[in-house]
């Protein structure tokens, strides 16, 4: 590495290293929208002009791009405002249509906190949810899904890929299941569009939401597939105008359509490739850490994991503690810290780790633009750092001295 | 959030960090908080025959507000009497880093860490000299 390159991140921004935050958005994708900022400006439902037909055709041709990447038909694609929109559309939307006659839904303790949330308010309203447990490794059991299924069932809700430890859920087998039972299957798909192959069709989905800003697109567009045969019916949360086959009311946004689109066509010719680059760099990650640091440990399964995450506990160091030492690298840990509660991540909490152990972790997000060297950096940097803070650390030498920390009588706070 | 030069000071460079032998009769070990809470502080003082805090040295597991709460206190305590170490006040400590209303628990946490280490080194020469006294009865 250059210390040219070093100094670039220590010196100006830090080092991205949060995909699953957010990505940057692909310069190509900023490319394809400026025209629609610009000269392009129409509003895409203005049937009589010109510049209507051509937002209406900017819309259409994301529309296929969208339905493309994950095997439906662009008649099937609703456009909202990103991800947590799509799931309380999905959510609510199919409780409502067919409430009065299913009133249960199944998800998981895992799910982002927008499905929670919207299910949470659905119980207040009289429905019944099941939230089915994970296992260690982060994934639910198909046993518990199949038994957890009556003919009150509405709907399953689980996500395709987690937001803080990358495990992808087995989306074929659970499709396949309600499909069997009679019962529509929605997936939260934001962390796993343009990172996995999915295709609607073969893995039985009935609905799907996705987010532009997790895929290089830009913020504040998404996506929900909704499908036509068997078709699904939800009742709309915004009502207006009637655009996205009365399912979702207001104008698109059509700079922000036209980028999503580029995004889906850039992720369907470059996934393959990216996923095995990135394989190969957090393999990097990971063996580099190893090499430097004794007990650390890997949150969630390793083989059924987008290749862009990695979440790791580094025993006997506080996560938040450790992202101030590492300044140089924008990270996010499982570490709360910082909110009243005091609470650790409900994601790691979910998988039976120890909440001192969540207490320790880090998010290390990886993506399109993440370098060998960065990598390289990161390891280094974080690496110094986790020894430096175990030297600090009571913990740890406690742990050296043998002593085991679980037979501390510890005065809660 | 951004924290005040002076936390960031104390954590990149933090003050006294180390430890004494606990079994050493004029060393005060206080330990403090939890795992699972996030956050362990582990203070200990050393005191001289007059009653003076001569030396300090901290370890703490938790966040840049705890570490620096926790060196700032062994930088404080130092020279004082125990009565003088145990005035020391959360709101001194959270006033001098500036610490967000997020992190107070952690001030809270380092005159806790305190009060425990001084309160630990008092049990045990108390002991010590109760120890004497029945011995000194005996014979």
């Amino acid at each position: 590495m250059t210390t040219n390159t070093k100094a670039r991140w220590s010196q100006s921004a830090p080092l991205y290293l949060d995909y699953q935050a957010t990505t940057p958005t692909d310069p190509r994708v900023v490319d394809a929208m400026m025209p629609y900022w610009t000269d392009k400006f129409g509003n895409p439902h203005s049937r009589n002009h010109h510049f209507g037909w051509e937002a209406e055709d900017a819309v259409e041709k994301a529309r296929e791009q969208m339905a493309e990447l994950i095997g439906a038909s662009a008649k099937e694609i609703i456009f909202t405002s990103g991800a947590t929109e799509s799931n309380n559309l999905a959510i609510k939307g199919i409780a409502r249509f067919y409430g009065d006659r299913k009133n249960h839904i199944i998800t998981c303790v895992t799910e982002h906190k927008c499905v929670l949330e919207a299910c949470r308010y659905l119980e207040q309203d009289g429905f019944d949810v099941t939230y089915l447990h994970v296992k260690e490794n982060g994934l639910i059991d198909l046993d518990d899904l199949k038994s957890a299924i009556t003919d009150k069932t509405a709907m399953v809700s689980i996500m395709a890929v987690n937001n803080e430890i990358g495990v992808i859920q087995p989306l074929k087998e659970i499709g396949a299941i309600c499909r069997q039972r009679g019962v529509f299957f929605h997936t939260d798909a934001a962390q796993a569009v343009g990172k996995i192959p999915l295709d609607v069709n073969e893995m039985n989905i009935d609905l799907m939401s996705v987010s532009g800003h997790k895929f290089y697109g830009p913020m504040g567009i998404g996506a929900l597939f909704v499908r036509r045969k068997p078709r699904v019916r939800l009742v709309p949360l915004i009502h207006g105008g009637g655009q996205e086959r009365g399912m979702r009311s207001g104008t698109l946004p059509t700079p922000l359509v036209a980028g999503f689109g580029v995004a889906c066509e850039i992720a369907s010719k470059e996934m393959s490739a990216e996923a095995e680059r990135l394989h190969g760099l957090r393999q990097r990650m990971l063996d580099g850490l190893q090499a430097r640091l004794p007990e650390i440990f890997v949150n969630g399964d390793l083989e059924n994991r987008i290749p862009g995450n990695l979440n790791i506990s580094f025993a006997y160091v506080e996560g938040e503690g450790l992202m101030m030492g590492i300044k140089e690298l924008a990270v996010s840990s499982g570490s709360a810290c910082t909110s009243a509660s005091l609470e650790p991540s409900y994601v790691l909490r979910a998988l039976g780790v120890e909440e001192e152990m969540a207490h320790t972790s880090l998010r290390l997000g990886i993506g399109r633009f993440t370098t060998s060297d960065e990598v390289d950096y990161a390891v280094g940097r974080i690496a110094d750092e986790v020894i430096r803070l175990r030297e600090m650390s009571p913990l740890w030498d406690m742990a050296q001295a043998g002593i085991d920390i679980k037979s501390i009588k510890w005065a809660e706070h | 959030m951004a924290y005040s030069k002076e936390l960031i000071d104390h954590y990149e460079n933090p003050r006294n960090v180390g430890s004494m032998s606990e079994d050493e009769s004029n060393i005060g070990t206080g330990l403090v908080g939890a795992p699972a809470c996030g956050d362990v502080m582990k203070l200990q003082i050393k005191v001289s025959a007059d009653g003076i805090i001569e030396d300090a040295k901290f370890k703490t597991f938790g966040c840049g507000s705890a570490i620096a709460s926790s060196s700032l206190v062994t930088e404080w305590v130092k020279d004082k009497t125990l009565d003088e170490a145990a005035t020391i006040k959360n709101t001194d400590i959270a006033e001098e880093l500036a610490l967000p209303p997020v992190k107070i628990h952690c001030s809270v946490l380092a005159e806790d860490a305190i009060k425990a280490a001084v309160s630990d080194y008092k049990e045990k020469t108390g002991k010590k000299s109760s120890d004497n006294k029945d011995k000194a009865a005996a014979e």
